[in-house]
């Protein structure tokens, strides 16, 4: 696939004798939004730390763009590429944490300044102005000054998507984004991820908001077990299930 | 005695006290950070002879440790070491057995610190020196600081204990006091001296918490 801004082909992964990531391709093409879904214990989290670089596959593919991070070597074990590379990487994407992880000691325009001044190397001026563009188009302007433990969880939520854009990635993970939000502090959160598809953001989305996924994802993978059990276009998958197991899973989902 | 040459004495005393208190921080604040690195060693036998040096040092009274410095050298190895040897043997014992202790307040400082933050860092591409001097430390500081507190306070009176090797601080210079003079007075100028130094940390510290109480994490 020549667009495709992430490419994982045939990742396996184990802790110890438990397998969570048994043989998963899957390949993003630019633009796209793909929500995955699943079960807990899926081994949806497992795969977004394996794409983001904090797991290490056993073995597969991985590819951002033309940056090579691993691949599997003769016998079949993954061969991650060298530092440079990997940092390379690393700057083609973004991953907001379903925790927020913002730094509790910056104020939320620190937070997303510093990575540009201390990783990107742009001036400390540049980067204060991007941050407040950036948090004026998460609707924060009046928090910038503000430490986290002073905003809200969808508002260090949003922080923490600014602080991932800030960093011009092309694509952006995101990681049960509301899961630890209440019900109005998710609609807050899910329009801004909304907003960003609707200007063709690349976004790979775990999320069990199933509504959000129909609506926001082109493409919608269902895992279980450590499998792709199915995916296809997000509608179909979601009005019309193939699968007996995607079908108990969203029936359940609906019955909440 | 004139009020004012017991004063003198005792003032001569407590630059001598003060003077172990800051050379002891000086060199066990760094040396702590040494110890919890090493105490966290992926290399198993790194951090083995951390634990173990912890533990003789938490594990043994500081009295002992400073006349075994003190006396090894002429013991263990016959040498016969000058008259300054004292203070040498006082700083040593000072610094090696408070940076066991600061060493294993860094390591439950840094452990106390989300996972998260690290991986955050990680994600954003911080290297991991950026992520330790920019994330970890701050955060880390916030949070031993009480403990900090209450050890560097410990040393104020601990510095005492120079008096086991003839070092004329302030806790020698009032007992020397006490016994030419009979009387009580050199002690209690002493405790009062030594509660002041408390008071003036405690100010100290309490002026980095308040700065520091911006934020909760």
């Amino acid at each position: 696939m020549p667009d495709s801004v992430v490419t994982l082909e045939h990742a396996k992964k184990a802790f110890g004798d438990n397998e969570v990531l048994k043989d998963i391709s899957l390949s993003v093409a630019k633009g796209d939004v793909l929500a995955v879904i699943g079960p807990s214990g899926g081994g949806k989290s497992t795969l977004l730390r394996c794409l983001t670089l904090l797991e290490r596959l056993d073995s597969g593919r991985l590819a951002y763009g033309d940056v090579l991070v691993c691949e599997s070597d003769a016998a079949g074990k993954a061969e991650y590429a060298k530092k440079e590379s990997l940092r390379e990487a690393k700057k083609h994407f973004g991953l907001v944490f379903q925790n927020f992880n913002l730094f509790p000691h910056y104020t939320a325009a620190k937070n997303v300044a510093d990575p540009l001044i201390s990783v990107a190397k742009m001036p400390k001026a540049e980067a204060y102005a991007r941050a407040a563009e950036l948090l004026e188009k998460m609707g924060l302007s009046d928090k910038a000054d503000m430490v986290p433990c002073d905003l809200s969880g969808g508002q260090q939520q949003r922080v923490a998507i600014a602080r991932a854009l800030a960093m011009n990635p092309e694509v952006l993970f995101f990681d049960e984004p509301t899961s630890a939000l209440d019900p109005e502090l998710t609609r807050e959160v899910l329009k801004v991820i909304r907003d960003l598809a609707a200007e063709h953001m690349t976004m790979v989305i775990v999320t069990h908001e199933m509504s959000f996924a129909r609506d926001v994802a082109d493409q919608l993978l269902f895992m279980d077990g450590g499998r792709v059990v199915e995916h296809g276009r997000a509608i179909d998958v979601i009005n019309s299930p193939q699968h007996e197991r995607t079908r108990a899973f969203l029936a359940n989902y609906q019955e909440g | 005695m004139e009020f004012s040459t017991m004063l003198g004495l005792l003032g001569d005393g407590l630059l001598l006290t003060t003077q172990i208190f800051f050379v002891t921080l000086i060199g066990s604040l760094p040396l702590g950070v040494v110890v919890a690195l090493c105490r966290m060693s992926r290399f198993r036998v790194v951090s083995t002879i951390a634990k173990f040096y912890i533990s003789i040092l938490r594990g043994t009274p500081l009295m002992l440790q400073l006349m075994a410095i003190m006396f090894g050298p002429y013991y263990l190895f016959g040498l016969q070491m000058g008259s300054d040897w004292k203070y040498w043997a006082c700083d040593i014992g000072f610094i090696l057995n408070y940076a066991a202790y600061f060493g294993e307040i860094y390591r439950s400082g840094i452990q106390s610190i989300p996972r998260g933050q690290y991986e955050a860092a990680n994600v954003l591409g911080y290297s991991r020196a950026q992520t330790f001097m920019k994330i970890v430390l701050p955060q880390v500081i916030k949070r031993i600081l009480p403990a900090m507190g209450n050890e560097i306070i410990t040393l104020v009176k601990d510095t005492s204990l120079a008096f086991v090797l003839g070092i004329a601080e302030m806790f020698s210079q009032a007992k020397a006091l006490a016994a030419r003079e009979v009387s009580m007075l050199p002690y209690a100028i002493a405790a009062l001296i030594y509660w002041v130094f408390c008071l003036l940390i405690e100010f100290v510290l309490g002026k980095v918490e308040k700065k520091l109480d911006y934020y909760h994490a």
